[in-house]
């Protein structure tokens, strides 16, 4: 695949393959794209689709257990891949950089910001003629001051954007043509990720630097990147300019994916792809996509998929259908089904000056608000907002609170162990982290009967059946129930933690981030699902989010938190259509946009 | 809803395994590595000449058959000891009661052990200071001092040795127990069972034990191998079955005098022990290393940070890389089943 732009093709890489070491398994095979001077690839996949295999091979490296077996990368004309071992180690660094996810780490917490930037530059000697100079000039660049007060500073005395910042800066220091980036903006608030964005967009386009961006969000890539590559199961199914993807996308997982992504902008029903990608070595002789597709024809598994060229300009999808991939229309009905269910107040959620503290400081300063049952309520709010402490304090975690919190109509006390087992079993809680919120030494039934055991008293036939029973709820076979939890897939396991909550019949049920460890394509998955059962079981369920795009498809009324305080409240629409509150506005604005016609 | 419902499929990881208890995977993994192979056989050895020795021993242990300390011969294949009897029929005899009462003592240890260790981090608090500040004072004695103390108050008891022992064992292995609940307790699924308001005991009994296996094999075997080491120490100085008794520790004692006339009526039984605690110690080495490669998450940070720096200052080639294999690709430890 070759650029027909008028710019230099700066990085270019062709036919990359990467296997695992010794075996004849590809994990990433057939990956080809180029990047211009100063402009920036997004390479977007869901978790084990191989982008960040890429990004590392890109940079010469393979992980232990893996080895670049095939392909080259050129940058400027040079095959990165066939340099000697020397050659490439002056390589990196001095025209390639990486910048890795959690900038925490990617800094040495033993040294000052002023050393960490010099050490880069004097361990390349040569290169620049005034080291002080530079520092600041790089710094400036990435909108940190270059005072004496911050190049004393070690790392752990920056915020997690200015910690972003120094790496941004140390991977600039040196102008390389190449850059890396491997989600450096998860873990930042909107608005510390809209600052980040900026900068990478600009120093690339100031120093025609070719960038290669690796993320999971997909609206991130959409703001920043020129060309988008989408990655499946190893191979790149589509790769185009940005615009076409999204407004047009050629490949059935492309269109799917973009369905499965919320958005703030419009309400939708959000539609999760079913199933799981194939592992490598086990992937089919056809198309991988091929036993999710819903376009799915014969021909589709006879082999592999040949690259189309689709409309105008460079935009090639691996389909045999590319021409004509048409999805069905978004089920809008039950849009309307879904959302409407709220009805006469049957006791709700009451939270009356809700102040909570840790030791000495004071995290809740107050909160107040009112919430009918048998809804749903968004509770939004960045990191440091205080709504995980809230969620804490209405399951009984964190004891002390004071205020009052009632439920149905009658109040809740502080902790756990003060609270009536009935009112224990009326309201539950799934963790945020299906990875290790269940017990690896229990089998998904034993898991789910666990609560039945200390609530109910059952026989074990009539136990069993409600096991099942709820697991049918949330749509797995009764083949899951020998299962352990390493056996499952992180949707799956996300569902098993939901049914343990459900089997006791509760009345209230708290989901903190329940969908921040998933998969844009399963978090659809289970958002649908959340949504079904909180109308079917006529739940109220609490949804406690940072993502105020999740907050359209599931809320019907959302609360807005920022600094341990509730700045908004009120219906869904309202908050966000028309938001009131300079925080919520700001909050809006700063969420990176997917754009309007993704209705495909 | 458009939900669909998974596929009743096998998992990719193929067909379930029988057996899910970790810790049996974990020896059978441990003893199919060579070092896990070759500690596993010393042990066997060693382990057998004590179980079946006295059935093949060609005198009785006791009866004075030879002359004292005469050199090994075609009727006496180690020759004689101190007051003339057959010394291989005494190794033979010998080791039995040393391994039960170190297994014993290795188990009053552990269980006690585990259950301060265990209470004092999921119970915090008090609870906490109690236990540890107590486990402290038992430290502070040394173990020999202990057990001749108790001895000398006492008497010479088998059941005794074992206790004072296993006591002595029980504050190192607390620690370690008290680590690894502070570390469990702290994760999600111990947290949602409080939230259901189970008493303690339960949580700690069916939630907490059951992933401390990894932890609890390693101290097994370490213990084990001090146990075996302090209890031939003690009877070595007496401090075991009396005289007429065949015993390893003991003979080593017995027969000191004659190390030239007749070597191997020292060497032999110093020979087994050494044998023995090289063998349960190379084992535990084994699980300990295959124990600690459990948790793979932090080996991904590690290697994705160092990478960072590495490229950074262009010294990727230098970049050290954690042991174990990762097989999956990607983050995937997260998405599928583990295999290991």
């Amino acid at each position: 695949m070759t650029e027909s732009t008028d710019l230099v093709v700066r990085l270019s890489v062709e036919n990359l393959q990467v296997n695992l070491a010794g075996k004849d398994v590809d994990v990433v095979s057939e990956v080809s794209f180029s990047v211009a001077a100063g402009e920036v690839l997004g390479l977007v996949g869901e978790s084990g689709s191989g982008k960040t295999t890429v990004a590392h091979a890109i940079l010469g490296y393979a992980r232990r257990g893996l080895e670049i077996a095939g392909g080259a990368v050129r940058l400027d004309g040079r095959d990165l891949l066939g340099l000697p071992p020397a050659e490439l180690r002056r390589v990196r660094g001095a025209s390639v950089a990486y910048v890795p996810q959690d900038p925490g780490s990617a800094l040495n917490p033993v040294l000052r910001v002023g050393t960490q930037l010099r050490e880069i530059l004097t361990a390349h000697p040569g290169t620049v003629a005034n080291v002080g100079d530079r520092v600041r000039e790089v710094l400036a660049e990435v909108s940190l001051e270059a005072t004496a007060d911050m190049l004393r500073r070690y790392p752990h005395q920056l915020s997690g954007g200015q910690q972003q910042r120094v790496a941004l800066a140390t991977a600039f220091a040196l102008r390389p043509s190449l850059l890396v980036l491997d989600e450096p903006t998860t873990g930042l608030d909107v608005t510390t990720q809209r600052h980040v964005l900026e900068t990478v967009r600009d120093l690339c386009a100031t120093y025609g630097v070719a960038g290669v961006y690796v993320s999971h969000d997909l609206a991130v890539v959409r703001e920043l990147a020129q060309s988008v590559g989408v990655m499946y199961a190893g191979r790149v199914v589509e790769f185009g300019a940005t615009d076409v993807i999204f407004n047009a996308p050629a490949h059935p997982y492309t269109a799917r994916l973009l369905r499965a992504i919320p958005s703030v902008e419009r309400s939708h029903v959000l539609e999760g792809i079913p199933g799981q990608p194939p592992r490598p070595g086990q992937r089919p002789a056809g198309c991988s996509f091929a036993a999710r597709c819903p376009l799915v024809v014969d021909l589709c598994r006879q082999g592999p998929p040949p690259v189309v060229s689709v409309g105008q300009g460079v935009h090639l999808s691996r389909c045999v259908k590319a021409a004509e991939a048409i999805l069905p229309p978004v089920q809008q009905a039950l849009a309307g089904a879904a959302r409407r269910a709220d009805n006469a107040d049957s006791g709700g959620l009451v939270v009356r000056d809700l102040r909570a503290s840790y030791g000495d400081t004071e995290v809740l300063h107050g909160l107040d608000f009112q919430v009918a049952g048998q809804s749903c309520l968004a509770i939004v709010g960045e990191s440091g907002s205080g709504k995980t402490t809230l969620a804490r304090c209405l399951v009984g975690m964190h004891p002390k609170w004071r205020g009052e919190i009632a439920f149905g109509g009658q109040r809740i006390p502080q902790g756990v162990r003060a609270r009536p087992p009935e009112a224990r079993r009326a309201l539950q809680y799934v963790f945020q982290n299906p990875y290790t919120s269940l017990n690896p030494r229990k089998t998904v039934e034993q898991l789910v009967e666990q609560p039945l055991g200390y609530f109910f008293n059952l026989s074990r036939n009539e136990s069993h059946e409600r096991v099942v029973k709820v697991l049918e709820d949330v749509a797995l076979s009764t083949a899951f129930l020998r299962r352990y939890p390493d056996q499952l897939s992180g949707g799956e396991r996300q569902r098993v933690a939901i049914a343990r909550a459900l089997v006791v019949e509760p009345d209230l049920l708290i989901c903190d981030e329940v969908t921040s460890a998933l998969d844009v394509s399963v978090q659809a998955v289970v958002i649908e699902l959340l949504r079904d059962l909180q109308v079917r079981r006529k739940l109220m369920l609490v949804f406690i989010t940072h993502n105020l795009s999740l907050v359209r498809a599931i809320g019907d009324q959302v609360v807005v938190m920022s600094e341990g305080r509730v700045v908004e409240t009120g219906p869904t629409d309202d908050v966000l259509d028309r938001p009131r509150h300079e925080y919520t506005v700001r909050l809006v604005e700063d969420i990176p946009k997917i754009g309007a016609a993704s209705g495909v | 809803m458009s939900v669909t419902a998974d596929k009743a499929t096998t998992p990719p990881g193929g067909p379930a395994r029988v057996d899910r208890r970790q810790w049996t995977r974990l020896l059978a993994t441990a003893s199919s590595r060579a070092r896990g192979r070759l500690g596993l056989a010393l042990t066997a050895v060693v382990v057998l000449i004590a179980a079946l020795g006295p059935r093949f021993a060609p005198y009785s242990a006791t009866q004075f058959v030879t002359t004292p300390f005469s050199r090994p011969s075609a009727h006496h294949l180690l020759g004689g000891d101190d007051l003339g009897r057959d010394v291989l029929s005494r190794l033979l005899a010998g080791g039995w009661v040393l391994l039960v009462m170190a297994v014993a003592a290795t188990a009053i240890g552990l269980v006690l052990g585990t259950l301060a260790g265990v209470c004092a981090a999921y119970l915090r608090g008090r609870w906490d200071g109690i236990i540890m500040r107590t486990v402290d004072v038992i430290l502070a004695f040394p173990t020999i001092v202990f057990a001749l103390l108790l001895v000398s108050v006492v008497g010479p008891k088998l059941w005794l040795i074992v206790l004072a022992v296993g006591i002595s064992h029980a504050p190192q292995v607390a620690r370690v127990m008290r680590a690894a609940t502070l570390e469990i307790s702290e994760r999600d699924f111990v947290k949602a069972v409080e939230l259901w308001g189970i008493r303690s005991w339960t949580v700690m009994r069916s939630e907490v034990l059951p992933n401390l296996s990894s932890p609890l094999m390693v101290e097994l075997g370490l213990r084990l191998t001090y146990s075996i080491v302090i209890i031939s120490g003690l009877s070595f100085l007496g401090f075991s079955q009396p005289p007429p008794a065949p015993n390893w520790g003991l003979m080593i004692n017995e027969n000191r005098l004659g190390l030239v006339a007749n070597p191997w009526s020292v060497v032999a039984p110093a020979l087994l022990i050494a044998l023995l605690t090289i063998g349960t110690n190379t084992f535990t080495d084994a699980v300990g290393r295959l124990a600690i490669g459990v948790g793979r998450g932090s080996e991904e940070t590690a290697v994705v940070a160092g990478l960072a720096g590495a490229v950074m200052m262009g010294e990727l080639q230098q970049f050290p890389l954690d042991e174990g294999v990762i097989e999956d690709p990607e983050g995937a430890d997260n998405q599928e089943p583990a295999v290991d």
